[in-house]
């Protein structure tokens, strides 16, 4: 196997791996520098070149010999019983190799779910959402699929449609699930709710006493879709034992294999899994999609099959973000302190229960945002109705709190006639703050500093469609305007705004969760020089975690050549790309693990080398450079000598520090290991006549533990920033009142393109949380929930308008 | 039906095509280049963009019946189709793939096919573009990860390094 390190040949732990356990306590604080492209390095990306060149293998890019293509029948409807369903037509056309309803479902178990397993695999007797898969087609051409998909009749008979808070929790509401046996069922006060979390300390009524100012609000926020590129797809192949490979783009192979194994009626050992590639996944991809369909097909027909959704079913095919309405009240004495937060959130999970109980606690928990406020009375829930289910969006229950908060925050310092900025940093929390929940946060917390950050940074230029302009004096790029090359006005009309937010986002599982990862590294010698392989199943989405696990590695085992491991099921569980954790998690296990590896190493150097030289048993020993030195520097041994003929390989599961939940009826407990902050200034230019919105410069500032590579930190704040954009003013997925999606195109549903976003200039603090590998704090999603309301509260300046909903629309700013 | 064209300076052929295939799904199911991407299939993300006699186009959006007996350049031979313009020896990874590479301007890299063949046909048409003129030649292009300013940094590195190339290192 040496000299291999290149290939995917390496094989599980084998016998002489070692294995262990480790946790947060375990591990230093402090990276070492010895090696190129380690820790702290901008590393590049090891799939670069591939993705440049186009060779990169997607989920979509699979090929197979004799391979079928899959294709799914959705429900038209929101709500119907399904009165019959006729296969025959479809079936007899040439090239159909199967047609597969309910009733082929193999096992007992017909549902599954992320936590409540109530999303049926195939509808069976009734549909409770727009786009609900009804039948499977696999055929031996995409169209030859879709043809007989539309062949196959369904009589349908349309129910009444639950659609907001009101009609979901009537008396006599339809209920989208009877008889539930689910952990929250006990709980909640109505059938439609799948969970509610409040969050009660101090006396609020009390403080509302002291409070000088108060002022109310209710803001709704759109449905907002994760619209990642590359469209849910994967390969399914049958296997001799019975079993089936499928290689996947997903953001948790294990999770989606406990998943899939019970409603294929075969052991987890016989569904293995392999990433392929992933074209983005920002919270849609944590759900499964297309997973079960195209392993029941291809155990079905025996032949491997191909399922890959075009944009729209895949607006149908995955979960969004909650679309909430969220009413606030937020008290305050005459010189700017907070009094009390009154809160009220309800978030719309649709037709089945996705991730929405997580999401209703970190909504419930976070919607204070940033603050510090000791008395508060806070409600959240989320609903069945029968809109499109909604789950993991980047920013999770957070986006939609820090939105209704940091508005309220402008609303009260407009009252109280102070800077926006000022009123938020008198109120920042910081290290040792108290949360609602009773958490003290016992980490870095740079609130205000933050926002002095963004707020010290110079203004872009006022009217810089003119010093775009080539042609002289009174000449005019249009497009640096709001319209743009729609060529709406050439600068009148139109008024600059800045505004200001801050949010807080937590990193990791919550409230109690095992949130583990697995790792498994391997050193060995080949060719004269010591490499390493570093296996997880880590789901690397885009975000750089290939890179950061290269990373790594290279500083604790000093190795330059690390080869990554494709992430598969034949590792233990890396838990999922999601919540900010993996750089944390898995970052932590790889790191965990490599000093079980490095201690191996180290003692196989003394057995052998021991004797010659004192300082392999009395001196700290580092590996460095490909070699064993002291602390001293002095090199003891190449790593090559000491390796020999024989790799050294571990795995082991690393885990943060356990988190409790939260109390159901006062939301008190220590519920996140970690928190994120992000700060944003926007600056905006409105054509007040028009109510177009030209976004100048969105700038943020952001605490991040340790940069472990900071191009790719910047990378994802820059991203984060866009989506939150992308929510102010363009992203929302429209349904009827009858539930159905009105707009499931990207001609219709609109993100932001290059002459929509502007400059992104990033201020990256580097805080160390002493909990966390390196320092480090999860950076994914902080920046994702300030931008949408500076960029709201920048338009609010321009145009004196109160604003309340996001997305925000030109009939918004101008009467219409 | 069969369509006979010519594919990164090769002559391909491909038979059985049904009248209403997409030259991407050409490109991709039957002549083995998935580099072009299927992000929507509709013409708006520009994930798919070739260029179709020298025009930059999305490949969704041209019926592979209209490719017949033209010269289209993919991904795949982006590298060898500049160093073709150029007169140089041909290489592994161009100058705006490898720009891509050098500024971080690649993350999930779905967009990063369309986004190279469109900036590289930028270049050669405009050989020193301000910030408008990249925004304007690359709005047909999503990208869902970056937030676009790398990709920004990206060609205006290509754009350098094409105009002074004995810079590259």
């Amino acid at each position: 196997m040496a000299g291999t390190a290149d290939t995917t040949a390496a094989t599980g732990a084998g016998a002489g791996a070692r294995t262990g356990t480790g946790t947060a306590g375990a591990t230093a604080v402090g990276a070492r520098t010895g090696t190129p492209d380690g820790v702290g390095a901008s590393a590049r990306r090891p799939d670069g070149t591939l993705k440049v060149t186009g060779e990169f293998a997607y989920s979509s890019d699979l090929w197979h010999e004799d391979m079928l293509w899959g294709c799914t029948l959705r429900s038209p409807y929101a709500h119907a019983e399904i009165v019959s369903v006729d296969i025959g037509e479809a079936l007899a056309q040439a090239g159909v190799h199967t047609v597969l309803t309910y009733d082929d479902l193999p096992a007992e178990r017909k549902n599954y779910g992320l936590e409540i397993k109530d999303t049926p695999a195939l509808a069976h007797g009734r549909v409770r959402y727009h786009g609900e898969p009804v039948a499977l087609v696999a055929a031996d051409h995409p169209e030859t699929a879709r043809r007989a998909a539309a062949k196959i009749r369904v009589e349908y008979r349309e129910l009444p449609v639950v659609h907001d808070e009101d009609n979901a929790l009537a008396e006599d509401a339809p209920l989208l699930h009877a008889g539930r046996e689910d952990d929250h069922a006990a709980h909640v006060p109505h059938p439609n709710i799948v969970h509610r979390q409040p969050v009660v300390r101090g006396d609020a009524d009390a403080a509302a006493r002291r409070a000088d100012v108060v002022v109310t609000g209710t803001y709704q926020v759109g449905m907002q879709d994760q619209a990642f590129l590359g469209p849910e797809s994967g390969l399914a192949v049958p296997a001799e034992d019975g079993g089936v490979d499928l290689y996947i783009a997903t953001q948790w192979l294990h999770s989606d294999r406990k998943q899939i194994a019970p409603v294929l009626g075969l052991p987890e050992e016989k569904v293995r899994m392999t990433l392929a590639g992933v074209g983005g996944a920002f919270g849609g991809r944590e759900d499964l999609s297309m997973q079960i369909h195209a392993c029941l097909l291809a155990l079905r027909t025996g032949k491997p099959v191909k399922m890959v959704y075009n944009r729209f079913e895949s607006f149908f095919g995955h979960v969004h973000r909650h679309p909430a309405t969220l009413r606030y009240e937020h008290g305050a004495t005459r010189d700017g302190r907070l009094t009390h937060v009154r809160c009220r959130i309800v978030l719309d999970g649709g037709a089945y229960a996705s991730a929405s109980p997580a999401v209703v606690g970190n909504a419930a928990s976070l919607s204070v945002g940033p603050y510090v406020v000791d008395d508060v009375d806070i409600e959240a829930l989320a609903l069945y109705t029968n809109n499109p289910p909604c789950g993991a969006m980047r920013g999770f229950g957070a986006v939609q709190a820090c939105f209704a908060y940091e508005a309220q925050l402008d609303k009260l310092a407009d009252r109280l006639g102070m800077d926006p900025v000022e009123l938020r940093q008198r109120n920042a929390m910081a290290q040792g703050a108290v949360m609602p929940t009773g958490q003290v946060v016992d980490s870095p917390a740079p609130v205000a500093e933050i926002l002095r950050r963004v707020k010290a940074l110079p203004l872009p230029p006022e009217r810089q469609w003119e010093a775009a302009a080539e042609g002289g004096r009174g000449a005019v790029d249009v497009r640096a305007l709001p319209g743009g090359l729609s060529n709406t006005t050439r600068g009148e009309g139109v008024v600059r705004g800045v505004g200001y937010a801050v949010g807080i986002k937590n990193v990791g599982f919550s409230e109690g969760f095992d949130d583990y990862s697995t790792a498994r590294v391997r050193l060995e010698a080949a060719g004269g020089e010591p490499v390493a392989l570093v296996h997880t199943a880590a789901a690397e989405v885009g975000q750089g975690g290939v890179t950061v696990h290269q990373q790594i590695v290279r500083t604790e085992l000093g190795v330059g050549h690390v080869t990554v491991h494709p992430a598969d099921t034949r590792v233990g569980s890396a838990g999922s790309t999601s919540a900010s954790r993996q750089t944390y998690v898995t970052g932590g296990a790889v790191r965990h693990v490599c000093g079980l590896v490095r201690e191996e190493v180290l003692e196989r150097g003394r057995a052998r080398f021991g004797a010659h030289h004192p300082a392999w048993t009395s001196a700290e020993l580092l590996l460095e450079g490909g070699k064993v030195v002291t602390s001293g520097g002095e090199v003891l041994a190449s790593l090559v000598e000491v390796l020999g003929d024989e790799p050294v390989e571990a795995v082991g599961e690393w885990r943060h520090r356990p988190t409790e939940p939260f109390d159901l009826t006062t939301g008190q407990g220590f519920g996140h290991v970690q928190y994120s902050f992000a700060a944003h200034r926007a600056v905006v230019e409105v054509d007040i006549e028009l109510g177009l919105v030209k976004v100048v410069e969105l700038a943020c500032a952001q605490d991040v533990g340790k940069a472990v590579n900071p191009d790719a930190v910047v990378g994802q704040i820059q991203g984060g920033t866009t989506q939150g954009l992308g929510l102010a003013v363009m992203e929302e997925i429209l349904v009827d009142p009858s539930g159905r999606v009105r707009n499931p195109s990207f001609t219709d549903y609109l993100i932001p393109t290059i002459l929509d976003t502007p400059t992104i200039p990033v201020d990256v603090l580097e805080l160390a949380d002493e909990h966390a590998p390196y320092g480090l704090r999860g950076a994914g999603e902080a920046p994702t929930l300030s931008s949408t309301p500076a960029v709201l509260a920048a338009i609010r300046a321009a145009t004196g308008r109160e604003l309340p909903r996001v997305p925000v629309r030109p009939e918004h700013i101008v009467d219409v | 039906m069969r369509v006979t064209f010519t594919v990164n300076g090769r002559r391909h052929e491909a038979d059985d095509v049904w009248e209403g295939e997409s030259l991407l799904y050409v490109l991709r199911e039957r002549l083995g280049l998935p580099g072009s991407k299927n992000a929507c299939e509709q013409g708006e993300c520009g994930s798919c963009t070739v260029r179709l006699d020298g025009e930059p186009v999305c490949a969704c959006l041209v019926a592979a019946g209209q490719a017949e007996g033209r010269d289209v350049v993919t991904v795949e031979g982006l590298a060898g189709y500049e160093a073709a313009r150029a007169g140089t020896a041909p290489r592994e990874v161009g100058t705006v793939q490898q720009a891509f590479l050098d500024a971080g301007a690649v993350q999930c890299g779905f967009c990063t096919p369309g986004l190279v063949v469109a900036a590289d046909e930028l270049i050669e048409r405009n050989p020193a573009p301000s910030d408008a003129d990249i925004r304007e030649a690359l709005s047909g292009n999503l990208c869902r990860c970056t937030g676009y300013e790398k990709i920004l940094d990206a060609v205006r590195l290509a754009a350098g390094r094409a105009a002074a190339p004995e810079e590259v290192s």
